[in-house]
Formats: C-alpha cells, sequence, structure tokens
C-alpha cells in the first residue's frame, strides 16, 4: 500500500508539474515564442486543458488510497475552502464592479486564495486529530 | 466516543503501526483513535473486534 501511494504521489507531482509548464507554455508561447499563431494559441491552451484534467484525476486516485482519518482532514479542508473562495470570491468581484479596489480584478488572486486557504486549513485539522 | 484500544493492542503485543498495517490505516489513525480524537467507521470497527476477539461495545462506550 506503501509502494503504490508513494508511486501515485509521484504520478500526481509529474502531473502537476507538467500541468504548470504547459500553462506557463500557454501563457507566455504567444508572447515570446510564435507571435500570436492562430493555431499553437488555442493549440496550447487545449493541451493545458487536458493536462489539467489528467492531473485532477491522478489526484483522485490518489485520494483513493487515503485512509477514513485522512480523507476526513482533506474533505473538511475542501469545504472551508469551497466557502470560503465563494465568499470571497464574490465579496472581490463586487468590489471590481463598485471600483473600490484600485486595480482589476484577476482570477489568479482568487486561485492563490484557495491554495493558502486550503493549506492553512489543513494544517489547523492537522493539528486536531493527530 | 472513549476507548481502550490502547489497552487491547498492548495486551496483544502490538506496535500502533502493526496494528494499521492489519486493520488497514495509517499509525497516524491508529493514534488519533487512541486518544480519542476521532472515532472509526464500522468496518475499521469490526476488524479490530475481530483482531482483539471481542465486541465493539467493548472497547468503544458511547457517552451522550
Amino acid at each position: 500500500m506503501k509502494e503504490k501511494r508513494r508511486k501515485q504521489t509521484i504520478q500526481l507531482a509529474i502531473w502537476t508539474l507538467t500541468w504548470v509548464a504547459t500553462l506557463a507554455l500557454a501563457t507566455f508561447g504567444p508572447e515570446f515564442f510564435w507571435e500570436q499563431s492562430s493555431v499553437l494559441t488555442p493549440l496550447s491552451i487545449g493541451i493545458n486543458l487536458v493536462i489539467g484534467g489528467l492531473m485532477i484525476w491522478a489526484n483522485k486516485n490518489l485520494f483513493d488510497l487515503y485512509d477514513e482519518l485522512e480523507r476526513k482532514l482533506h474533505l473538511e479542508a475542501m469545504a472551508f475552502t469551497l466557502g470560503a473562495t465563494q465568499v470571497v470570491g464574490l465579496t472581490y468581484s463586487l468590489l471590481d464592479q463598485k471600483n473600490l479596489i484600485g486595480f482589476d480584478s484577476e482570477i489568479g488572486f482568487l486561485v492563490m486564495f484557495m491554495g493558502i486557504t486550503y493549506m492553512i486549513a489543513l494544517a489547523v485539522n492537522r493539528k486536531r486529530y493527530l | 466516543m472513549r476507548n481502550n484500544v490502547k489497552e487491547l493492542r498492548k495486551e496483544k503485543g502490538l506496535t500502533q503501526e502493526e496494528l494499521a498495517e492489519i486493520i488497514g490505516v495509517s499509525r497516524q489513525t491508529i493514534n488519533a483513535i487512541e486518544k480519542e480524537k476521532f472515532d472509526p467507521s464500522l468496518p475499521t470497527a469490526f476488524k479490530m473486534a475481530r483482531l482483539f476477539g471481542t465486541s465493539i461495545e467493548s472497547f468503544f462506550h458511547f457517552e451522550d
């Protein structure tokens, strides 16, 4: 079981790194490598989307190998993150719509918020149960 | 829920790691159960009962 988990963790790490790399390529490629090609830009975005799907699948497979306590820790952290992102995301959007923030809202901030919230929620849960 | 898993495990001469391996959970889960921070699922409780040769009610004590 431990060996299976180690392999699955490595697989997830590989897909995550590939996804980040293809995201960077889709973001900066049109600017630095192929000068707004009408074929390469949508192709790079499509590849990034497919790799993202495979990354999610690898994460799901790793989740299946977790035991009941680990699942509880992650599910509670996910639930908190989902709720917090919905509330903060809509507030952020409202602030932008009403011109109460001095910059345009970016989805990147929300993704960063989600990641940080999830890590904090997981750390709190680990402290509570472990 | 109160329990005496730790005592039963020691009676069997098992470490947390060994019990975890037999039951099919992580060592941290066994530790959390023994510290009464986490109540296991029914399948896990039944596996423990089978291993300890006793009933679930004899080592998990429900308090309202």
